[in-house]
């Protein structure tokens, strides 16, 4: 039976090459737009190099003061001591690291000015993320304590300074200062805000790196868990942690809140914050719904079109209809049949979705919006692709089948569409 | 209450003698199908009590708007009365589902349209196979055996892979009476199968239902407005604003 719907399928999709050109114009467009933006979210929080581990890291991006008698709040990174004395304390995580937010810098070569992005990690960092080396190493935990000059640059530093990416050993001066090569590795997305930088040298190098007891700083804190599943279990050891923390200046600062965040959830948290900030909703949720609401919006205009045309067409085939009823077709067996046309639909509008992403997204990479950045449809977007063209399919063809099953018959055999 | 006695049995008018011997297979009693708009009622079937026998050729004949067409529905199971009872085999149908009454229609009953109602976008064999999509647990394979066996029955054994466009107007009710009769119905409903065919082609048609209903016995209820057609069957009902009037 199947073969047969796919046959009136394709069938009907030839009978009126306009209104399927429009159809699939609908269906492809909409997908593509909706694809290219999975991508970039995909590229964002999605685990790629070096941020492979995503789904068992946690990062801490502030630690917020709430400050005495209404004076407000002071949002800010962690200060080492914070993370010496509480975090690295930790029992639940496998590995803590930290970095900050690159800084720009400066490097002279013979001809010209490199503007650079910089930042500051620990040894840990390195065993947190997955750096893919062209040449050398990370820098070691004895390196970064004895705050000894060295640095990993990215490929394109090495090679827009010495020219090559075969540099280890040698030195290389940024803002009046000398470091030796370590390692050399491959471009990181700019979109990365935890992993990218141009060169990365020990925090122990760090101008802002002192050692007191102030809770804010500017370190970035990474945590691997031993597995997907701990993830829970170390949220939680990081709020019954944040609880022993002593408040250096009691008289100014009432009590500090800060959370252990999945990659989406930090940004969530950022993003939607609420007045209230000591509530300890990640707003995980509410970001799902609302893009999950927009996406169905965004799908809803192209989908009733199809709605509206397929009605249409339902009255050019009121005699098809007639002849499957008067032989036997339940209402059941129309919906699925037109259920599967309607699918076949959106899926060759699905496939011309994907194509039409792809080259749009061939077109953003070769504008380089984002800096390194290289967006692509993972087998994770082509997936959801699928589902959003099955949703697509289904919203724009449950009303049209319904509305088809219930036609009468015999009014269907004289060319009306009447219902029952 | 004037409904409640009309429906009792006691009030019910008998249904049309049933001759000694034979079998009905499609029994109508008391039917009355009513089309109501805002403004108007309009009476298309009065008090329609009728019989067909197992094996029986009929003709049902009378002038355009008696109701011909509406009687062939309600026979078909397409239509429901606005009240009176249809029984097929026996068994009064009135409380039927509508999938109860697809099931019905499939496995009993095959029709062949005047304006043959094929699907364009479908070849001849794919057409004649439409009956058999909806028997469930049949194969691929058989339905498209049995679908061949019902072109050959109509001579068209060479036409399976054409469409319903490439085909003459009588070549298309042949495919249409391959597809009446590739789910081995007991009865065909036809009406008028031969309204848009010329008296040569017509005359073809007419014969091939009557071989159908000779050799392999199967029923035939055929509407037709040709007298000398109707005076081919075993049994001519007149119809004449929406009551039988022999």
């Amino acid at each position: 039976m199947l073969r047969s719907y796919l046959k009136i399928a394709w069938k009907v999709l030839m009978r009126r090459k306009f209104f399927t050109f429009i159809s699939l114009f609908g269906v492809s467009f909409t997908l593509m737009i909706l694809l290219v933006v999975m991508a970039m979210f995909d590229h964002l929080v999605g685990p790629a190099a070096p941020v492979k581990r995503v789904d068992r890291m946690l990062f801490v991006n502030v630690i917020r003061h709430q400050m005495v008698d209404g004076h407000g709040w002071m949002n800010m990174p962690a200060s080492i001591h914070f993370v010496d004395d509480y975090v690295r304390k930790m029992k639940t995580p496998e590995k803590v690291g930290i970095t900050t937010t690159s800084a720009n810098a400066t490097a002279f070569t013979k001809s010209k000015l490199l503007a650079l992005d910089m930042s500051y990690t620990d040894g840990n960092f390195w065993q947190i993320m997955d750096f893919d080396f062209v040449g050398g190493r990370a820098f070691t935990p004895e390196e970064v304590k004895n705050a000894q000059q060295v640095c990993v640059l990215n490929e394109a530093t090495a090679r827009a300074y010495f020219g090559s990416t075969d540099v280890v050993g040698r030195t290389i001066e940024i803002d009046l200062k000398r470091y030796r090569v370590a390692g050399v590795v491959r471009n990181v997305s700019a979109a990365q805000i935890y992993a990218y930088a141009d060169v990365w040298v020990p925090y122990t190098l760090s101008p802002e790196f002192y050692k007191d007891n102030r809770l804010g700083g500017e370190f970035l804190v990474l945590l691997l868990a031993p597995s997907a599943q701990a993830l829970p279990a170390v949220r939680e050891e990081y709020q019954q942690m944040l609880k022993r923390v002593e408040i250096p200046n009691p008289k100014e600062v009432k009590a500090i809140f800060s959370y252990a965040d999945p990659m989406l959830a930090g940004f969530t948290r950022a993003l939607l914050n609420h007045n209230d900030q000591t509530v300890d909703d990640d707003n995980l949720t509410s970001f799902y719904l609302i893009v999950g609401g927009l996406a169905l919006l965004f799908m809803l205009l192209p989908a009733l079109n199809l709605v509206n045309l397929n009605v249409t067409r339902i009255l050019e085939r009121s005699g098809e209809i007639g002849v499957r009823k008067a032989f036997g077709a339940a209402g059941s067996d129309l919906v699925s049949q037109f259920l599967v046309e309607n699918l076949v639909l959106a899926l060759v509008g699905g496939l011309l979705g994907l194509g039409l992403a792809a080259g749009a997204l061939a077109l953003v990479n070769e504008a380089h919006p984002v800096a390194y950045a290289h967006f692509s449809l993972s087998w994770r977007v082509f997936g959801w692709g699928m589902v959003l063209t099955l949703l697509f399919g289904l919203m724009s063809g449950v009303y049209p089948a319904w509305k088809m099953s219930r036609l009468n018959p015999v009014a269907a055999l004289r060319g009306s569409g009447e219902q029952k | 209450m004037e409904n409640l006695l009309a429906n009792s049995p006691e009030h019910r008018t008998q249904p049309a003698a049933v001759p000694n011997g034979a079998t009905p297979v499609l029994q109508l009693t008391n039917i009355e199908k009513v089309y109501q708009t805002k403004t108007i009622e309009t009476v298309a079937l009065n008090q329609v009590n009728l019989t067909i026998n197992r094996g029986e050729f009929v003709s049902i004949m009378g002038p355009s708007g008696c109701g011909k067409s509406t009687l062939l529905s309600l026979m078909g199971l397409l239509d429901e009365p606005s009240s009176g009872t249809i029984e097929v085999d026996g068994r009064a149908v009135t409380s039927f589902s509508d999938k109860e009454l697809a099931n019905l229609r499939n496995l009993k009953i095959g029709f062949v349209f005047q304006s043959y109602h094929l699907i364009n976008d479908l070849s001849v064999v794919d057409n004649v196979e439409v009956p058999l999509l909806y028997r469930k647990g049949m194969s691929g394979k058989e339905r498209r055996q049995r679908a061949l066996t019902a072109l050959d029955k109509v001579g068209l054994s060479a036409r399976t892979a054409h469409f319903p466009g490439q085909l003459s107007g009588g070549q298309r009710q042949r495919v249409a009476i391959a597809r009446a009769l590739a789910g081995g119905p007991e009865i065909i409903l036809a009406d008028e199968p031969t309204g848009n065919l010329d008296s040569v082609m017509g005359e073809e048609i007419m014969e091939l239902l009557m071989d159908l209903n000779r050799r392999d016995g199967v029923t035939v209820v055929m509407v037709t407005h040709d007298e000398q057609q109707a005076l081919k069957t075993e049994r001519v009902i007149r119809f004449f604003d929406g009551s039988q009037v022999s």
